[in-house]
């Protein structure tokens, strides 16, 4: 450990609040496996947040691997390509793993995986090639939030940033997607934050692992010190176990002791945050020429016979995904789409896997899930976990009687639901919930206005 | 398949719960309890037993009545009849300590909504009254330890009550009497090493933070150093004498009347601290840190207005010169 030490940065500054959750990163050592591919995809126009794309195939089209099938013309928006080879058999509403209904695109596997010709190399010579890019091959944040990746590489020019912030905390449990990269996907990692400093120019580039993965932090280390770029910006920072510090905000802060305004982005601090696995696509993107039709996701959980990491076309149904782990070892009482702490509970299994979804988890038995519900005793575990430094039980009541302004005073729209109120609440209380009916009733406020 | 269970995040909680407090608290009291019935015999036991079944069945009753959930299982009511029974002399009649656990869990607690609602501490509100109305009966105090002697109960006065500035100490218990409760007082609050074992306990169990025992016996000690003109001996006395060491570990960290935030906390103590020593010092009153921490409880809201934290990334709050007008 002594040894990996040397030269690694630690934290600027320690982050308030947060908990200390179970790491459960069972997956840490098993290699990314490749799934056979499905007989069917579902691809929705909206995987990421922004406006939603537009289909621009129809029904009985027969489309290639890395083809573009739908696009939008609005600006914070990324283009969706197909995943499989074979014929679009349906363009209709489809349910997705928070239970919305989206318009999709479903295409039947062909079994050939025919490669699409558009797929060639981007030529990227400076930063509008390089953003041209990034829109091209649908890459939104692939951290689980899905904010479209060009728009978050395209610094308008008045915004002078210096630090560009890799992400690769992974602080939520269980998800070990972001780690395999590391260890799997150097060769990547190493070109694509060499790629983002020359052709973005950040004057710093500072790699966040949290030190819990010293595996990790040993190859970022050897990336950051290479010796073609002796320049030393390229640093590997550690960081304290402790969730939420994954979160972009937490993250500026550690890395650089700045903090974001509330309502502004790591942009206006000097900061551009982007996950590991995102900064390793755009690499291969530039060599390839390939477009976001595959992810990685970590699969684990109680109720999961098999718990691995999965390389899955993006569209697949979970209940494949499932099947392909060995199904489940015991009845499922909960499926989740994401972590523990921030991810989506699934009604069923048949709603395909999204760009920004990075694990899938199914437990047998939900014992620290249902806390029975008692009054507040005050005893302050939310306020001392709230890294935003809210007071979650005053908003609770604030938000049942529905008084907006004292919400908006209270700070209720910086709360990002990382959820460690309700981890900590001995009363059980769903202080998550009561933050989103919180936003609400700002936002209804807004709109009868 | 089974149907699944769909809920929004996190899907995952602490396994803390309110009881496992309640029951950490019960736990750091017990060594006072040993130390009470080693001090002062058996009726300490009686006490202390009667004051929480009475507080269960107050607790119990009221709830029916009021036709709400019961919440006795959250184990609150024990904490209430422990501590109430702890702040008794070991003479008090029985049916006085019904009286108290009435007022404590009846009038303070449940008319104000109960757990979490009541905005001074149950115990501290239930021996107040009980001190206002049974005076003699509440200050009845009896020598340590002769109860094994099978003699009627010795009258004694209060450490407190004898310490004077610049008074005659000799007469006093030694300062290791004072520190393993070989002295006269209520049942609970004599032996501060039983309380500093708990205290010690809650710490390691993260039930409480120190800040305010901290800030509340270093205020104390604080005015008494500079009141005794620099005698620490009188300052340790002030310490250890009276309920400052019980109620600044168990009752002015009492989650529902103290300030959230550590700010908070900091201030309502050194509030705490400052009118038990004035108290101490001035008024004509057996015992100052009931009525401090009552007093704190009371402006706990007004702290914490002006305590609230910063949201973070939130730009400093700028008032206007006419919002200030019109509030």
């Amino acid at each position: 450990m002594s040894k990996i030490a040397d030269g690694i940065l630690k934290a600027v500054k320690q982050v308030k609040g947060g908990v200390l959750v179970d790491h459960h990163k069972d997956t840490k050592d098993m290699a990314t496996v490749r799934i056979t591919p499905p007989e069917r995809v579902i691809l929705p126009m909206q995987q990421h947040i922004g406006a939603p794309c537009s289909p621009i195939v129809k029904v009985g089209d027969h489309v290639d691997v890395g083809q573009k099938i739908a696009d939008s013309d609005q600006y914070v928006s990324a283009p969706i390509h197909a995943s499989v080879s074979g014929k679009v058999t349906a363009v209709s509403e489809v349910k997705v793993a928070n239970g919305r209904l989206l318009p999709a695109i479903t295409i039947e596997n062909d079994g050939e995986m025919t490669l699409s010709e558009d797929i060639k190399p981007p030529k990227v010579e400076n930063k509008a090639d390089l953003i041209k890019a990034i829109r091209n091959s649908g890459l939104v944040g692939l951290g689980g939030a899905g904010f479209p990746s060009h728009v978050k590489f395209n610094i308008p020019d008045d915004k002078n940033i210096d630090t560009l912030i890799i992400n690769a905390a992974e602080c939520e449990p269980f998800i070990t997607v972001d780690y395999r990269e590391c260890i799997e996907n150097t060769r990547n990692i190493v070109d694509g934050v060499y790629l983002l400093k020359d052709i973005l120019g950040f004057k710093n580039i500072i790699i966040a692992v949290e030190d819990n993965k010293p595996d990790a932090i040993k190859i970022l280390k050897d990336i950051a010190d290479m010796d073609n770029h002796k320049d030393n910006a390229v640093k590997v920072m550690t960081l304290k176990s402790k969730y939420p510090q994954g979160a972009e905000k937490m993250m500026v802060q550690s890395a650089t002791g700045r903090i974001v305004p509330a309502g502004k982005l790591p942009a206006d601090v000097g900061c551009v945050v982007a996950n590991v696995g995102s900064v390793a696509f755009i690499a291969r993107h530039v060599r390839t020429g390939r477009p976001i039709i595959s992810r990685t996701l970590t699969v684990s959980g109680s109720a999961i016979a098999n718990p691995m990491n999965v390389r899955v076309p993006v569209g697949i149904e979970a209940s494949k995904v499932i099947d392909f782990c060995g199904g489940f070892k015991k009845d499922p009482v909960k499926i989740i789409a994401g972590g523990p702490m921030m991810g989506t509970a699934l009604i069923d299994t048949d709603v395909p896997i999204l760009k920004s979804n990075n694990a899938l988890l199914a437990f047998a038995d939900e014992t620290r899930t249902n806390k029975k519900e008692r009054a507040c005793i005050r005893c302050g575990r939310c306020v001392a976990a709230c890294p935003m430094n809210l007071i979650p039980t005053d908003i609770e009541a604030l938000a049942l009687s529905k008084d907006a302004d004292a919400l908006g005073k209270a700070g209720i729209m910086v709360c990002m639901e990382c959820g460690s109120c309700a981890y900590s609440c001995p009363a059980g209380k769903p202080l998550v919930q009561y933050m989103r009916l919180g936003k609400d009733v700002i936002r209804q406020a807004g709109a009868n206005k | 398949m089974k149907k699944l269970t769909v809920s929004a995040s996190p899907h995952v909680r602490s396994s803390y719960t309110v009881p496992d407090i309640m029951l950490d608290v019960i736990i750091a009291l017990v060594p006072a309890l040993i130390a009470s019935i080693v001090l002062f015999g058996f009726r300490s036991l009686l006490i202390t037993v009667v004051c929480v079944a009475s507080c269960i069945v107050f607790e119990y009753i009221s709830r029916k009545i009021m036709k709400r959930d019961t919440t006795i299982g959250d184990l609150s009511a024990i904490v209430t009849g422990m501590l109430l029974a702890f702040n008794l002399p070991v003479t008090i009649p029985l049916w006085m300590c019904v009286v108290g656990c009435f007022f404590a869990i009846v009038v303070i607690k449940q008319f104000f909504g109960g757990i979490g609602q009541n905005f001074v501490n149950p115990a501290i509100g239930g021996r107040i009254v009980m001190l206002v109305s049974f005076s003699s009966a509440m200050t009845n105090w009896t020598e340590p330890l002769k109860w094994k002697d099978g003699l009627d109960a010795v009258s004694t006065a209060t450490p407190l009550a004898s310490l004077e500035i610049g008074g005659n100490i000799t007469s006093l218990p030694s300062l290791l009497d004072m520190f393993l409760g070989v002295r006269g007082g209520c049942i609970g609050e004599t032996c501060a090493a039983a309380l500093l074992i708990g205290f010690v306990y809650l710490l390691i169990r993260r039930v409480i933070k120190p800040t305010i025992p901290l800030c509340f016996v270093g205020t104390v000690a604080v005015i008494m150093l500079i009141a005794g003109k620099g005698n620490f001996e009188f300052m340790l006395y002030e310490i250890l004498a009276g309920g400052l060491l019980l109620g600044a570990i168990f009752m002015a960290t009492d989650y529902a009347t103290t300030p959230i935030t550590t700010k908070g906390k900091v201030i309502f103590a050194i509030g705490c601290g400052i009118i038990t020593a004035v108290i101490r010092l001035f008024a004509n009153l057996p015992e100052g840190v009931s009525y401090s921490i009552i007093i704190m409880n009371i402006l706990v809201p007004h702290i914490e207005s002006i305590t609230k934290p910063r949201p973070f990334g939130a730009e400093k709050e700028k008032k206007s010169k006419k919002e200030e007008a019109a509030s």
